[in-house]
């Protein structure tokens, strides 16, 4: 049901900017309009997701338990696992963010016979994403050519390596190549593994639907139908500059391209998709684990209020001495 | 908010990195230009037609180079004229401007076809 909706939702997303640009002749709101308005939105809602995040208190310091912490000098610590101070906090992080580290292991369980459940690591799963989301950034990357003024060093040398091979003209690019068959294999690994299709929900399937039909249209701009890339950029730099235009040269396909990218940033902020900001903010992975060694007090603490027996005894002191209790203070 | 500080360094620096086409434009001022390929006097019309080939010349090239080195037929019929399908002496030879043709539009849109690693360029006075 949840692969049917989704399924729907992008045939829908996909149908408005046929009728809207290929129909209606709406170029205007297509092409200038909605990119700023999801460009605007997906600025907003990072923000506001972000800062609400950090309005959170962390009423304890979590330790991971797969490494040893430091203690005793004599007693050997993992670093990464368990890091001491921030320095090697923020190497866990980057490990995480540049490669995916703790996708790497245990994310896989299996029954031995015995029966023994293990946990190893699921490469398949791994590749699948570090595929997917480093050919997303270098075609991030390369995207940025239609938006800058003439020539960039760098965007030159990425689009260089992409095109190592010099297969065709216009030249393949490999992340093309790879981001279809990570993108193929991430959403089949969701249709075909039973326990995984079981947990899946329309959330799951619908960003795997949208960035795979973003690629299509894409490549089939670049490979078979073909776009003035002049007229795109011209666009592009209206757009970046702040005063927009719409060449007239544009194909639908380019319409939809867009459309579906605009969909796609404008839902980011609001969706799983933002792991992106929230891996940063993760407790168990942005904090140094030296609860030993610095105290943790929880922000969530709130103010108690204490009746000491000082104060206990100063309200109930006549009444007290009456009853001929013992005082610590007589007076 | 706890660890504001740091929280909208990060923000900050990430709002910077997705606008930067916006303050590198600003930068170089180069946010109005449009490429001008100059056509030679005396030309009117190229291979194919004006729009076909300015979204898909590199398609037709690769035709004609699969069509010379795979089938070795360096005679092609387009629109009931008979070309040679070579890069330097068809293309170029209507196009001899290349810095002012071809390279105005590929510096504009950041490519850089290698094909004159090997091919020979038109000189150009
Ligand atoms: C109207 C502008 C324009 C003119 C004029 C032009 N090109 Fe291009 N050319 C482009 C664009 C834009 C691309 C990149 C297309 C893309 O990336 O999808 C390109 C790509 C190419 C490619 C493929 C390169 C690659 O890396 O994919 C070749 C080869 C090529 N052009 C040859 C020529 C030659 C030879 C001339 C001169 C006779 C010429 N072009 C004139 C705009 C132009
Ligand atoms: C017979 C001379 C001639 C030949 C041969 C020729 N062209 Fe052209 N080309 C022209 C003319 C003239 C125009 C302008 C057409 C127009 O504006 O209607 C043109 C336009 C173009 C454009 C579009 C420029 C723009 O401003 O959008 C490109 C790209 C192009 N030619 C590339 C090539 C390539 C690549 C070849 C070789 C396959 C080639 N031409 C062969 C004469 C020629
Ligand atoms: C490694 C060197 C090399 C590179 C790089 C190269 N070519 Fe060629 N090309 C050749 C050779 C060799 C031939 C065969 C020449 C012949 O038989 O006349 C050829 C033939 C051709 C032909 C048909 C014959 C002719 O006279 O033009 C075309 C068209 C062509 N190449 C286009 C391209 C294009 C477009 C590029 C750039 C994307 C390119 N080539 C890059 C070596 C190269
Ligand atoms: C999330 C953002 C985006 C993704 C994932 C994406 C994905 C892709 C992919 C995979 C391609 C295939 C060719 C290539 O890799 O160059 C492509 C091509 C293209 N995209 Fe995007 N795109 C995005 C945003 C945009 C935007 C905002 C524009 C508007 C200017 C755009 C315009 C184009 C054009 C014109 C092509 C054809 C390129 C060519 O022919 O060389 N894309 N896109």
């Amino acid at each position: 049901m949840s692969i049917f909706y989704s399924l729907l939702a992008i045939t829908v997303l996909i149908l408005i900017p046929i009728v809207g640009v290929g129909g209606l002749g709406w170029r205007y709101l297509f092409g200038v309009i909605i990119p700023y308005a999801a460009f605007g939105l997906f600025i907003i809602g990072i923000i506001y997701r972000i800062l609400l995040w950090a309005k959170v208190p962390v009423p304890f310091k979590i330790t991971t338990t797969c490494g040893q912490q430091k203690s005793l000098p004599w007693i050997k610590n993992s670093k990464l696992e368990a890091p001491p101070n921030s320095f090697w906090t923020a190497m866990r992080m980057s490990s995480e963010v540049l490669f995916f580290r703790s996708l790497f292991r245990n994310s896989k369980a299996q029954l031995k016979p015995g029966p023994k459940l293990v946990y190893g690591s699921g490469i398949l799963l791994w590749l699948g994403a570090i595929c997917f989301h480093y050919s997303f950034l270098v075609i991030l990357i390369r995207h940025f050519r239609f938006f800058i003024g003439p020539t960039s060093k760098f965007i030159e040398i990425v689009s260089g390596l992409d095109s190592f091979f010099q297969i065709g003209l216009p030249i393949l690019y490999i992340t093309d190549l790879v981001i279809l068959i990570a993108l193929t294999y991430l959403l089949l690994r969701r249709f075909l593994s039973p326990q995984l299709k079981y947990i899946s929900l329309a959330a799951d399937y619908f960003p795997l639907f949208l960035l795979l039909c973003i690629a299509l249209s894409g490549t089939t701009m670049r490979y078979f139908t073909r776009i003035d890339i002049v007229a795109v950029k011209e666009l592009g730099m209206g757009l970046a500059g702040f005063h927009p235009v719409i060449p007239d040269n544009l194909s639908l396909m380019f319409f939809i391209h867009i459309f579906l990218v605009s969909s796609l940033i404008a839902y980011f902020p609001f969706s799983k998709l933002m792991h992106m900001g929230g891996i940063f903010l993760s407790p168990t992975r942005n904090m140094a684990n030296d609860n030993r060694k610095r105290r943790h007090i929880n922000p969530w603490n709130p103010k108690v209020e204490v009746h000491t027996y000082e104060e206990y005894e100063d309200e109930f002191r006549e009444v007290m001495k009456n009853a001929g209790l013992p005082l610590e203070k007589e007076e | 908010m706890y660890n504001g500080g740091k929280i909208i360094l990060g923000l900050i620096i990430f709002l910077l990195l997705i606008t930067l086409p916006v303050w590198f434009n600003i930068a170089t001022g180069t946010s109005k230009y449009k490429p001008n390929p100059k056509i030679l006097p005396g030309q009117t019309e190229c291979v194919a037609p004006a729009n076909y080939m300015r979204t898909s010349h590199m398609r037709l090239l690769d035709e004609w180079r699969d069509e010379v080195v795979r089938h070795q037929r360096r005679y092609g019929e387009i629109n009931g004229k008979i070309y040679e399908l070579s890069l330097s002496n068809t293309c170029m030879k209507c196009h001899s401007n290349k810095k002012e043709f071809c390279d105005e539009c590929h510096n504009f849109a950041d490519v850089n076809p290698y094909c004159w690693e090997c091919h020979i360029e038109p000189k150009e006075k």
